[in-house]
């Protein structure tokens, strides 16, 4: 059989306000990105349970992105600072579980941001082929 | 939680070519029939469209559907449309779920049709997968606040102030200056009409100053905003003044101040005191001092009969609860950094502002075109001064110069509006324009193009490659610059250079921004929530724009804007009730077992513990106050047994998605 290219899935999770506006805006602008990211919508990034990350990482997905407002701009004043906390514990239990710390990312991304978001998904996409697939991956 | 079955329909939409021009939308429909649950799978070219919404309500009676999905646009550009229409087709609007394939698949990888076509299904499965778990939710009712708080008293904000009180809504006005009429005051005359600003603007700055539904706060700032569409909580800082209300502007302690400092209503032309008036028809004609360079001598308090000054003035904190915030705080003029096009090296180069302030019978020069003491025998405006500058081509002054790519929209026809103005007054004065493209756009503004020809204004257009540049001579100033139109360079002597700036946001922009929550695009104005859809609107229910706080805009469609969004702001005032999302947290009380983990996170401390008895014993669990709760799920995130979550974001429809998402 023919050797088929790594394409990893991504699941950004977008916060309403902010990341997911951006993502928008980067196809409203038709900036292209990789097509290996879904996107899920919440309202806030502060509203990322640690175990849904780990739950996925360690079903197969291959990187999770986490996007809120920037610092300071947060809809609910300071969920994203809740959400940065979180990720730092994220990582000591990734590293517990053997995970890279780069399938998790965590970034910014303001509604007027479309370029950035398009930028951290190529960036991600290209930092997790160099990675391979998820350790965890089925099959 | 609907105990029956899911039966789930699904729509995919064509958007004309938008979508269908890249993901195979009959494949994807042909894929999406076989997932499990879904009773029909249906595509369509625009979903949104009439036909499409009838189909919707049909197939639910029909097909006795019970979640419904489509596969279209970003859910913020038509959630609220597609909800509408299952809720008209006897569903709960809950019961929907939008799977985005345009903005987030065809229109990024129109390169790569196969792959998306891939991605779509994909999305359109997770979406499913959430489809399934949706509950039906109600909307809560609550009572609006019937008066509305407008931040910025310009053109726009007074429009605004004025309808919506003549509409019988009370307004609180607050204006960081001390008086107001924002940037329009400052101006000379406004085109189309040639009618002096002040005419036009003070009658309406007296209906502000005077209408019983206005409470007018000047010098005034928000300090903290809270709550939610139609209760609003305001705090409002009122900067002391350091003169009563008793004050009749005699002018005496003007006279015995000894401090001089510029005079920034006139851009630093002229000198004022320390305590002053901003200008002579400054609303409210009240003295103020200024505390940065009082020194606090007391000669003021001496000469005043009034006994209106008072140095030991305090900051006021006041509170106003509102049901809307209309944000009109305009916008900043570009500085210039040293050097560019010589300003601040060269005397005689001057913004636009400044010569409107030269221009006014009540400026620097008592309306003479005065410039240190004479009449300049050359002028020469330059246009696109901090406007359309481009990263390939500008090479900017200043290290972290932040580039405005936009057009100001104002400026072409202001130039050629002054541009007469002088020639008319001074027809022996040489006037050249120098261009990079002539956008005299609005109604009667083109007229002015044609005027100035007449008059004899000289243009020159000039490629953003090639500035203009200005150089000193024995014989004066030289600016020389290359005349695309006729391929020569040309050296023009000149003494009064005058650039103009462009329109910025406000620098205290992004503390307004902080405070209300709200969007900034990547301009650094404030964001509508549709540009076509909803242009008044922000992202956050209950926040409307107005005026250059939202874009560069002229006085015109800057009065425009504030009818329209008090009209907008008025609709809810109107109805005096509000429906609320009811995607707030909810608790498990089977698991809950009032660890209060939930509680601290709380921003908004809608999370309390309370006891209970069950079966004689005293047991803990947590309590969600609908009305304060946001549902940001700060709680749902920290609880350890997942038993608090947030309506319609909960761990189980998140999960649903991410499980499908693995399915190759």
């Amino acid at each position: 059989m023919e050797e088929v290219e790594f394409e990893p899935l991504i699941i950004a999770f977008c916060c309403n306000w902010c990341a997911y506006a951006g993502a928008d805006l980067a196809g409203t602008s038709r900036i292209s990105y990789p097509t290996n990211v879904r996107i899920i919508r919440l309202m806030c990034s502060g509203m990322v349970h640690p175990a849904l990350v780990m739950d996925a990482l360690m079903k197969g997905v291959d990187g999770v992105l986490i996007a809120g407002c920037h610092l300071g701009d947060c809809h609910y004043t300071d969920g994203n600072l809740k959400t940065e906390r979180r990720v730092e514990a994220l990582t000591v239990m990734m590293e517990d579980m053997d995970i890279e710390r780069e399938r998790l990312r965590l970034e910014w991304v303001s509604s007027g941001e479309g370029e950035k978001f398009a930028r951290v998904v190529r960036e991600m996409t290209e930092q997790i082929k160099k990675l391979g697939p998820s350790p965890f991956k089925l099959g | 939680m609907s105990e029956e079955e899911p039966k789930i329909g699904v729509y995919v939409c064509h958007c004309g070519v938008n979508i269908a021009g890249v993901v195979d939308v009959e494949d994807v429909a042909k894929y999406v029939e076989k997932l499990p649950n879904v009773a029909i799978a249906k595509h369509y070219v625009y979903m949104c469209s009439a036909p499409a919404q009838a189909m919707i309500k049909k197939d639910i009676k029909e097909h006795e559907l019970n979640r419904v999905v489509v596969a279209s646009c970003s859910p913020r550009m038509h959630e609220s449309t597609f909800r509408r229409v299952v809720d008209e087709g006897g569903l709960n609007p809950y019961l929907f779920e939008m799977a985005n394939i345009r903005e987030q698949c065809s229109w990024v990888h129109a390169a790569e049709p196969k792959k998306a076509t891939k991605k779509a299904k994909d999305l359109i499965r997770m979406s499913v997968a959430r489809a399934r778990l949706l509950e039906s939710l109600q909307k809560r009712e609550v009572n609006v606040t019937r008066r509305a708080l407008i931040i910025g008293a310009g053109i726009s904000g007074i429009r605004a102030a004025l309808d919506l009180a003549e509409r019988g809504f009370d307004v609180c006005l607050i204006e960081k200056a001390p008086y107001v009429g924002g940037r329009m005051v400052q101006l000379n005359k406004l085109y189309p009409t040639d009618e002096y600003a002040l005419d036009v603007l003070k009658p309406l700055m007296e209906a502000v100053a005077s209408h019983p539904k206005i409470q007018l706060l000047t010098n005034s700032e928000i300090s903290m905003v809270d709550g939610y569409i139609g209760n609003f909580k305001a705090k409002i800082t009122i900067k002391p003044g350091y003169v009563t209300g008793d004050c009749d502007a005699c002018g005496q302690c003007e006279i015995a101040c000894p401090i001089e400092v510029p005079n920034e209503f006139n851009y630093g032309l002229s000198k004022r005191k320390a305590i002053y008036l901003p200008f002579p028809d400054a609303m409210p004609t009240r003295y103020l001092v200024d505390n940065k360079n009082c020194n606090k001598c007391g000669k003021c308090i001496e000469v005043c009969q009034l006994k209106a000054i008072d140095l030991e003035q305090q900051p006021q904190e006041i509170e106003v609860d509102v049901g809307t915030i209309l944000v009109a705080i305009g916008h900043d003029l570009y500085d210039p950094p040293k050097g560019e096009y010589g300003y601040k090296i060269y005397e005689n180069v001057i913004t636009m502002p400044q010569l409107e302030r030269l221009l006014n019978k009540n400026g620097p020069a008592n309306g003479e075109l005065r410039f240190s003491g004479f009449t300049p025998k050359s002028v020469v405006f330059i246009s696109c001064v901090g406007a359309r500058q481009e990263p390939e081509i500008y090479k900017p002054l200043k290290e972290d110069q932040k580039l405005n790519r936009d057009c100001s929209r104002v400026c072409c026809t202001e130039t050629l509006k002054n541009a007469i103005e002088i020639k008319k007054r001074h027809p022996d004065v040489r006037v050249f324009y120098l261009y990079r493209d002539m956008r005299s756009f609005g109604r009667g503004h083109e007229e002015y193009y044609k005027k100035a020809g007449e008059e004899r204004v000289f243009f020159i257009k000039y490629k953003a490659e090639e500035p203009p540049v200005i150089s000193n001579s024995p014989n004066g100033t030289i600016i020389t610059v290359h005349d695309v139109l006729s391929g020569e360079t040309l050296a023009i002597p000149t003494d009064l250079v005058v650039l103009n700036v462009s329109m910025i946001p406000r620098v205290d922009a992004s503390d307004v921004q902080t405070k209300l929550k709200i969007a900034r695009g990547a301009n650094g104005f404030f964001q509508e929530a549709h540009a076509k859809l909803r242009p008044l609107e922000t992202a956050f229910d209950g926040i409307y724009l107005a005026g250059t706080a939202q874009g560069p805009k002229d006085i015109t469609d800057s009065s425009a804007m504030g009818s329209a969004a008090a009209a907008k702001a008025a609709i809810l005032l109107a109805k005096g009730k509000v429906e609320l999302e009811p995607i707030v947290a909810y608790v498990d009380l089977t698991k809950c077992d009032g660890c209060a983990m939930c509680v601290e996170p709380c921003t908004f401390k809608a999370i309390t513990i309370e006891e209970y008895k069950e079966k004689g014993a005293v047991k803990k669990r947590a309590v969600v106050n609908d009305a304060l709760c946001k549902g940001c799920g700060a709680c749902a995130a920290t609880c350890p047994p997942r038993c608090i979550y947030v309506k319609h974001f909960t761990l189980d429809q998140i999960s649903a998605m991410i499980n499908v998402s693995l399915i190759k």
